[in-house]
């Protein structure tokens, strides 16, 4: 394992997060947190790799199954609820009044 | 041979494309316009990062992974759809609960795996799992505390006792102390569980002293753990998609968390271990000081008459459920010419952005949702303030008494508007404990009641002024 090369990555990536975050305005600040809760479930591929190994032993299994169907709950409502939440951020509509 | 080729030349291809989907869903949140974009590439890069572990030679039982997906899906798709918006950072808690304890229980499954295969666990790959774990633990347990303070299932005041920072301290040292010992001797199996156990416990010690109106800023710090631990199982698992996902999330997450403490003027230490929000000593001084009241038919008149009405919300606006009555208000003074403007609080609510969400709900453009800093140059300009269920956020001792618990902290200046008016249901201090001197302004009306019947009845009489006019 790389250590080195993972730390720069991640260096690297929190610089990113750092910027992009502080463009976010505080009014869409609900549906962000939101978001990157969403895209921390990304663990799901952590836990794929675990319940789908050749002879996973028991404790691999539940443990793994575990994981995949929360970070899959966690994935679906994160991203479900994100949109039904920008889906209500309107401008005024011209013709409605 | 083909699957070697698979794995060494396409399927990085498809992490990289997804790690990429996820900087442009976080970048486009940027702009209400193209926030829902944001959202669909988030998805794709979801979708591509989870096909490109499952074509992974190593992966080769798929009917558990699938029960999981169908079963996490048919659970989580109407959770998205049932809950109603005032239920967000409930929500939000939750969710970060099954994210942390999702990491946590890979780090575990890891790490009992390696024996079972015979694997040696290098240092790197131990301290990669045991911050992995501790975090993810920890977090779940916080967060389910945390759920359970905003779903009003446990008190909302803080608990403290004497001693309480030295017994989380303590336990903290302990399960770093264990984790460490993990990390020289992996061989030591014994020891995980009581690390585990540890971690799991400091997470709920570690939300027990802290307040309702303190939520903002922890649900942000724990959305932020949750993405280091998805980041140490990058680590663990020699993968640079989980480093990203997981670096971007935290980053984001821990500048939120830095924003809410700056709105209130404290310091991390003091959120996590002041237990701000119990009943202050100053607030004995209380002293029955004469307020002006007003009744609905008053208070109509004078949004009536005015030219700018800038509307300021809290908390209690989502308790009462206010939102909708308050957008059919705007919606009658606007048709009428008066310019009706919502000034919104970085920490009103129970989670960044609460009141947004709660208001965009109801209908409320977003152009008249403006930020604290944008809107305090106005103030003197608006005929009237009219507050709801917010309280520490507009008291001008954070400006003028230095000895206030909340000196210092930014506030929305209701005060320098010509008219005060305060929904409010009595003249029990709000969550700090603190006293407000702007309800005992000469300029100042309170308007005794429930925000959401106070304010139907306020629409009530300006749609009758209007059919009469």
């Amino acid at each position: 394992m790389n250590y080195e090369f993972g730390l720069w990555v991640f260096m690297l990536s929190a610089f990113l997060g750092f910027q992009l975050i502080r463009g976010v305005s505080p009014l869409l600040h609900t549906p962000l947190m939101s978001l990157t809760n969403a895209i921390s479930a990304i663990a799901v591929v952590g836990a794929i790799l675990i319940t789908g190994a050749k002879d996973a032993p028991t404790l691999s299994l539940v443990l793994g199954f575990t994981a995949v169907l929360l970070a899959t709950l966690n994935v679906v409502s994160g991203y479900l609820i994100t949109d039904r939440m920008l889906k209500m951020f309107k401008k005024r509509e011209p013709g409605k009044k | 041979m083909t699957q070697e080729v698979l794995n060494q030349t396409i399927l990085p291809l498809l992490y990289m494309a997804a790690a990429a989907g996820f900087i442009l869903a976080i970048k486009w949140m940027n702009s209400p316009a193209t926030a829902r974009r944001g959202v669909i590439v988030g998805e794709i890069g979801m979708l591509l990062a989870v096909v490109g572990t499952l074509l992974r030679f190593e992966v080769v039982n798929y009917q558990w992974i699938l029960i999981a997906f169908f079963v996490g899906s048919a659970i989580g798709v109407p959770i998205a759809y049932i809950m109603p918006m005032t239920a967000v950072p409930q929500r939000t808690a939750f969710s970060h609960a099954c994210g942390a304890l999702a990491s946590a229980l890979i780090g575990t499954a890891e790490y009992y795996k390696s024996f079972s295969d015979g694997k040696e666990l290098s240092t790197v790959v131990m301290i990669a799992l045991v911050l992995e774990t501790l975090l993810g633990f920890l977090t779940c347990t916080a967060s389910l505390m945390a759920f359970g303070k905003l779903q009003e299932i446990l008190p909302q005041r803080p608990i403290t006792y004497k001693g309480q920072n030295f017994v989380n301290l303590g336990i903290f040292g302990a399960a770093a102390v264990i984790g460490i010992a993990l990390i020289v001797s992996p061989g030591q199996m014994w020891l995980f569980p009581i690390f585990a156990a540890l971690a799991l416990i400091f997470g709920v010690l570690l939300i027990i002293p802290i307040g309702g109106a303190d939520m903002p800023t922890v649900i942000a710090l724990l959305n932020s753990y949750a993405g280091l631990s998805a980041s140490a199982m990058g680590f663990a698992l020699n993968n640079q998609l989980l480093i990203v996902a997981g670096a971007l999330d935290g980053s984001s997450g821990f500048i939120l968390s830095i924003i809410m403490c700056r709105a209130m003027n404290r310091s991390f230490t003091n959120v996590l271990f002041g237990a701000f929000g119990q009943l202050q000593v100053s607030a004995a001084k209380t002293e029955a000081r004469p307020v002006r009241s007003a009744s609905p038919e008053d208070a109509a008149q004078i949004l009536d008459a005015a030219r700018t009405v800038v509307v300021i919300p809290g908390y209690g606006m989502a308790v009462a459920q206010a939102q909708h009555k308050l957008r059919e208000m705007f919606d009658l003074l606007t048709k009428r010419g008066v310019n009706v403007e919502f000034a919104i609080h970085p920490v009103a609510g129970r989670m960044p952005g609460h009141m947004n969400v709660l208001l965009a709900e109801a209908d409320v453009p977003y152009d008249k949702l403006r930020e604290m800093d944008d809107i305090n140059p106005e103030m003197p300009m608006a005929d009237v303030a009219l507050i709801i269920g917010a309280n520490d956020v507009v008291n001008p001792a954070a400006e003028t008494d230095p000895k206030s618990p909340i000196a210092g902290m930014p506030i929305i200046q209701a005060y320098k508007a010509h008219t005060v008016m305060v929904i409010k249901r009595s003249m029990n201090p709000g969550f700090a404990g603190i006293d407000n001197d702007l309800y005992y302004m000469p300029n100042t009306l309170m308007l005794f009641g429930d925000a959401k019947s106070f304010v139907s009845s306020i629409v009530k009489e300006l749609a009758a002024v209007g059919k009469a006019a």
